[in-house]
Parts: C-alpha cells; structure tokens; sequence
C-alpha cells in the first residue's frame, strides 16, 4: 500500500529530497517563532516594567541550558559524521548522546518552571510571564518531538537503515537550538 | 461528521460499495488521485453546509424574524453563528482544500510527470488531519451556545472571551479547527513545493513546468510564509480563552490590534494563496482553447512573485480605523494600489492570450471568461476599498462584503468550476453534458451578479454588515426591496446547482466515455488513461519532456497541438 514512488528518489534540483523537505519545515517553524517573538518584542518595548519580570528569571540556569543545547548539537554533528562513514552504530550513539542532552534540558527547565510557579509567576501573572512560558513551552515542545524523532532515527541507524536520516533529524536540532539562542536573551538577560 | 466522510467515500469510489476491507483501504491510500478526491469531495460538502448557511441569514435578512423554510427562526446568536462560519468554511474549507489540495495533489505529480507526491504518506496525514479540522468544526455547531459568533476574523476582545462572544466553546473550537486546518495545510504545501522542485520529468525544465503548478507552489510558499504569526496568534488567543492569559486584553496590559496585525499579515497573502491557483486554471483553460501559446510565460510568472512579494506588505489597509498611524496607513494605501498593477497584468496576459486566438466556447472555457470579467469588477472596486480616505467611510459596509465576493465567488467557486469540469473527463474518463453544462453557467453567473450588485449600492448608503435586522435602523429600513432581490437571487442560484448535480449523476451513469485527450491539450497528465492508474503511468512509460506546455499552432506540424512529451522528431 505504501510502497515508495519513484518520485522519491528523483532530485531535479541536485538537493535530496528529504533535505529538501527539512529546509521548508524550518522555513515554516521560523515564521512561527518569528511571529511570536516579533509580537512579545513590540510589547516590551511598549511595556519597560516588564524588565522587573525578567530580573526575576535566572539568568544562570538559562546560561547552562544553552551550553546543554549547544553541546547536544555538536555530538548530532557528530552522529552526522559517523553516518557519512557508514557507521551507523557510532551514529546512533552519538545521537542517544544528544538525546540525553534534550532530557536534561527538560529537566533543568521542569525544575526552574517548578520553582517560579511556587513563587507565584504564572502563565497569567503578567504580559511577560504569558510570553515566557508560552515562547518556552512551545521551544520546549520541539525539543521533546525533535528528541522522539531522534530516538526512531537512531534505532534504525544502529541497524544500519535510512543513515541519511541522521543528518536531517541533525538539522532540525540545530534549528531547536538557534530558536533558544534568540529565547535566551530575550527572555533571561534582557532585563 | 464520520456519516459524511463515508457517504464521500461512497460517492466517487465505484469500487468502495460495502466491503469493508474496500473502504478502509480507500481512507488509507496514499496515492495522490485518491488524496485530491477526498479534498475535492469534503470540499463541495462544505461548500454545501456554506451555502446552505448563506442561505438561512440572507432569508433572516430580507425577511426578519420570519419562519425561514427548512431552517426555523434564526436567533439573534444564530445569525452571528451562521454568518461566522459561513466565512469561515468557504475560506478555509472549501476555497483552500479545493483549489490548493484537491487540485494540487491531482494536477502536480500528473502534469510533471511523476508517479506521485515525494512524501505520500505525509500527503495521506495532510488529509487527515484536515478531516479531523472539518469534524471540530462542524462538532462545533452543535456545542451549548452553538457555533462560534464573533466573525471570521476573531477579533478579541470579542472573540477572546466568553462574556461578550456567547459562544465560549465554540469560540475555542474554531481556533483549534483552524490550527488543525494551517498544520494541514503546511504539511501539504512541503509536500507540493518539493514535488515540483526535485520530482519533474527527465528533461522538464523551469520554464518547462505548466503555469497551474508554479501557481500552486507559489501560493503554497506564499501560505507558509504568512500563517505562521497567526499560528502563534491562535495559541494566544487559545490562551486567553481558556486559560486567562491576557495576550489580546487591553485591561491587563495586552493588545488587541495586535491580533488584527497577526490576522492580516496571514489574511491577505491568503486573498492571493486562493487567487494563484485559480488564475492557474484559468491560463491553462485559455490557452487550449483559444489553440494558443500563453502570451508571456515568463511575464506572467515573475509577476506572480511580485504579487507574492508585494502582498506581504499590504495588510493594514484592513485596519485603517483601528486606530493605526496615519502616516502608516499612507505607506499601506500606497503598496495597496501598487499590488493592482501585477494582478492587472495577470488578466491583461490571459486577454492577450486569447486575442487572435481560434476561441472555442466550451463550458471550461465560459467559467474561465467569466472569472476574468467577474474577477476585474473584485479587483475595480478595491481600490475605492485600499485608499484610506475612501475606507474610513466604506469599512465594515455592504461595499466591503461586495466587494471581496466578488474576488472570491471568481475564485473559489468560478475558478473551481472551471478547473472541474476541464479536468473532469481526466479524474472520471467521462465527458460532462455540455448543454446542462451551460445552463448552469448562464443561471450561476446571472444571479451570482443580481446578489452582489444590490449590496453595492446597500453598502454605498451605508450599510452595515453582520447586522441582525437593518429593519431596526429607520434610515436603512428604505432599501428592504433590494435586499430581498439580493436574496431571491441567491435561492434562484443554489436552486440551479441541482442542475450540475444532475448533470454529475447523469454523465456517471452513462456519460459518453472522455478517451486519453479529449480536449486536445499539450500538457502530460492527458497523456495517459483517463482515470489514470496507480502510479499515473506504466513504469516503462513514464513520460519525457521535449518542449514547452502551450505549443498550439505550431507552423511545422500539421495538427494544431504539440504534446510535450513526443520527441522532436516525430513533428
């Protein structure tokens, strides 16, 4: 029922398909963060108080969440690298690596949201806060699928299947990781 | 809503009848005709439950506080019910699905010459997931407080909360059913978009591609583009409803013209997402049958870009009195009355196509004209509509309704006629009856101009829309007799649809059969069998490309058409 057309495997433009097809989701994610970061920018600017929301977030902990993050990407270049070899185990490796990097950065994040709702920053304290945890949750969201579509691809890379997957699930998560390094600033040092 | 999904089924699936294994596999192809049918099908049923929801508030209209046959009395919550979706569906269940998914998923991979889409089982989850928005949506009509009531565009605060909407879970019902419907549609477009560009025919280059599939792509990208801040606007109004954030709340620091700048900088690259696709239809229409070249391929392309790039920069001119800057609303009527010159080169390319043509009038052919005629009076009037002076005085007025239905009834419902019944011997390897054909035309077309000619001149006296009685306003209850034309007219149109209806059961009994090329077209998809199989061509016979789509008239060949797929030396 589902075999593969053809229309799979032909590449008019040079680009593979799959490649092809990542660069138009990102294209698409960028115009949905752009939208709402260009959105929670314009209320900023309109709302100065709102930097006595921002002193109140931890800069520290969204400092080692960044290095988290970058550090995942570069062990998924890694996972890139060792599948152009053709080695798939290594690959999967490298990319269970960036996973655990995607947990901890979820767990870090449960445990600071955990602590600022006990003091009473909610979704709806403010301007500022609805934008904080809307913008981060739903970064948070793509790192989670992003961490779940990893998982498929390394099992089937550790197997040796579909190795061009790899770089494509590598790409996505590079993307995951810009968004953060706009979310960081904006969100935590801004003040 | 399932009831309806399976009475679809049964509609255009001679094979489906009552064997299970049958239909389930139906709802789980991945092949891209069987994908356009459920579009098209689920489409036109919507575009069913639209008209019929026209049809209930232009009675309440015209006759206020009656008993409207087959409907009752319309409440005032009703009224704002019905007017809400009936926008609502026509945009983003009918014109969309329609012109974008069913004929891009059937025209793109036949006309390149492909097998199939790149990704066919995202194409199959695109419908789905599409299906699962039609079911929101028509759950939430049904939900306490009835369908959501605060106009298509959602505007909060009114949209934003219960209290002055009535509708609260209606209201958030709509933004889930329209979320569901963009991330269908994204998926969709990717899908489309890497289609074109990686999957074409051995020997299809750019200028090689049919113009209906650049137009297609070009309103895909143009939709991923724009509706990504109204996705991000949807969760926050989501929020606001059902969470109490105050994203859109004046009272508690937020903006609600912010969503409005959300909403248009999506709304009006989306007149142009629907608008590419139909123009598409109708140059390909044109040119076989005025047995012509396209005048300007490439004109005509890079104008469309300029529209795409020009149409991001335009939205304000639908927030004039918002409360927006002066100064930006010049900049806005500026880049607005610039947009009119590609668009008028749009229709200036297909009227230079047709001139000097050998024209055959047939009913593809009419709906094709008449979009150009009908679509011109839409385009016309908007620029009364882009230049704010004018506006302040026009905005939320019967000129307004008038005006955009006369760019979109071109476009979603002419241009969709145009393309089905042109396509249609391909999708079914059976003609239409053209005389019925025609009839239909001449009864669609004539009340289509004696519904929204009146609510022009409404408009002009100052009329307002999504008004429950205008009986109630002393000054406007002296036009009654025009509205109740505007709505005759109407029941007369819905009324001769029941002509194409019998027209579709007639030629699916015994239509006389369409053969490969029945219309003696250049471009690939009437190059194979009509229906095409699974897989469009045999595998050995997949098609390649030696020349440009509208070869007509050739001087070096004796027939007038040259098939882009046959080698140069058989001339």
């Amino acid at each position: 029922m589902s075999h593969r057309p053809m229309a799979t495997d032909r590449s008019a433009t040079g680009i593979p398909t799959g490649r092809l097809a990542v660069w138009w989701v990102l294209a698409s994610e960028i115009v949905i963060f752009g939208g709402l970061l260009a959105s929670y920018l314009m209320h900023r600017l309109g709302h100065p108080e709102w930097a006595n929301a921002t002193a109140v977030t931890n800069t520290w902990i969204g400092a080692f969440n960044t290095l988290v993050l970058l550090s995942s990407s570069f062990t998924a270049v890694l996972g890139h690298q060792a599948a152009e070899k053709g080695d798939g185990r290594q690959a999967a490796r490298y990319l269970y690596m960036t996973m655990g990097g995607a947990a901890t950065f979820i767990l870090v994040k449960t445990y600071e949201w955990g602590h600022e709702i006990a003091a009473g920053y909610t979704i709806t304290s403010n301007g500022f806060w609805s934008f904080y945890y809307t913008a981060a949750g739903l970064h948070a969201l793509h790192v989670i699928a992003g961490a779940i579509i990893m998982g498929i691809v390394a099992r089937d890379a550790a197997r040796g299947r579909n190795l061009h997957r790899v770089e494509l699930i590598g790409i996505y998560w590079h993307f995951v990781d810009v968004v953060w390094i706009f979310l960081f600033p904006l969100l935590y040092i801004a003040k | 809503m399932a009831h309806a999904a399976t009475a679809d089924a049964h509609d255009h699936s001679p094979h489906a009848h009552h064997e299970q294994s049958r239909l389930v596999k139906y709802l789980w192809s991945t092949d891209h005709k069987v994908i356009a049918m459920q579009y098209l099908f689920t489409g036109m049923f919507m575009a069913l439950v639209g008209g019929v929801m026209a049809y209930a508030f232009r009675m309440q209209d015209a006759f206020p506080g009656s008993s409207i046959p087959g409907f009752g009395v319309v409440a005032p919550g009703e009224y704002n019910s019905l007017v809400t979706m009936h926008g609502s569906i026509m945009i983003f269940w009918v014109a969309m699905p329609v012109l974008i998914a069913a004929f891009g998923n059937f025209l793109i991979p036949l006309m390149i010459g492909a097998d199939d889409m790149v990704f066919p089982r995202i194409n199959r989850l695109s419908y789905q997931v599409f299906l699962l928005s039609v079911i929101v949506i028509l759950a939430s009509l049904f939900v306490p407080g009835g369908a959501f009531g605060g106009a298509w565009t959602a505007y909060p605060p009114l949209s934003a909360q219960a209290q002055f909407n009535q509708t609260g879970p209606g209201a958030s019902m709509w933004v889930i059913a329209v979320a569901l419907e963009f991330v269908a549609f994204l998926l969709g477009g990717i899908n489309f978009i890497v289609t074109l560009m990686n999957a074409r025919a051995p020997g299809m280059k750019a200028f090689d591609i049919p113009l209906v599939c650049w137009m297609i792509v070009i309103a895909s990208i143009l939709f991923m583009l724009s509706v990504g801040p109204l996705i991000a606007g949807a969760g926050m109004l989501l929020f606001d409803q059902l969470v109490g954030t105050a994203f859109f709340d004046p009272a508690r620091g937020g903006d609600p013209v912010l969503w409005q700048h959300l909403f248009w900088f999506f709304g009006h690259p989306e007149v142009y997402v629907v608008l590419l696709p139909a123009v598409g239809f109708v140059i390909e229409i044109v040119a076989v049958f005025a047995r012509k070249k396209v005048f300007g391929y490439k004109t005509l392309l890079y104008t469309t870009v300029a529209i795409g790039v020009l149409s991001f920069f335009v939205w304000a001119h639908h927030q004039f009195v918002a409360g927006i800057d002066p100064r930006m609303a010049n900049i806005f009527t500026i880049t607005t009355l610039l947009i009119s010159i590609p668009v008028a080169e749009l229709i200036l390319v297909i009227i230079a196509t047709l001139y000097g043509g050998s024209i055959r009038l047939t009913v593809p052919m009419l709906w094709a004209l008449a979009f150009v005629f009908e679509f011109m009076i839409g385009g016309v009037t908007g620029i009364y509509l882009g230049a704010s002076g004018a506006d302040v005085y026009l905005h939320d007025t019967f000129f307004v309704l008038a005006h955009f239905h006369y760019t979109f009834f071109p476009i979603a419902i002419i241009g969709n006629f145009a393309a089905f019944t042109f396509w249609f011997p391909k999708m079914f390897g059976k003609m239409l009856d053209e005389r019925l054909g025609k009839i239909h035309f001449w009864g669609t077309i004539v009340t289509f101009n004696a519904i929204f000619i009146p609510l022009f001149f409404l408009g002009l006296k100052g009329e307002h829309r999504r008004v429950y009685s205008h009986l109630n306003f002393p000054e406007l209850a002296g036009m009654q007799p025009l509205r109740v034309f505007a709505t005759a007219a109407l029941v007369v149109m819905l009324l001769f649809q029941l002509v194409f209806l019998y027209n579709l059961w007639k030629t699916f009994r015994k239509g006389p059969a369409a053969g490969k090329n029945p219309w003696q077209a250049n471009t690939l998809e009437w190059t194979t069998t009509s229906p095409p199989p699974h897989g469009n061509w045999p595998a050995d016979q997949m098609p390649k490309v030696y020349r440009g789509p509208y070869e007509y008239g050739h001087p070096d060949r004796a027939e007038d058409y040259w098939p882009q797929n046959l080698p140069p030396q058989s001339a």
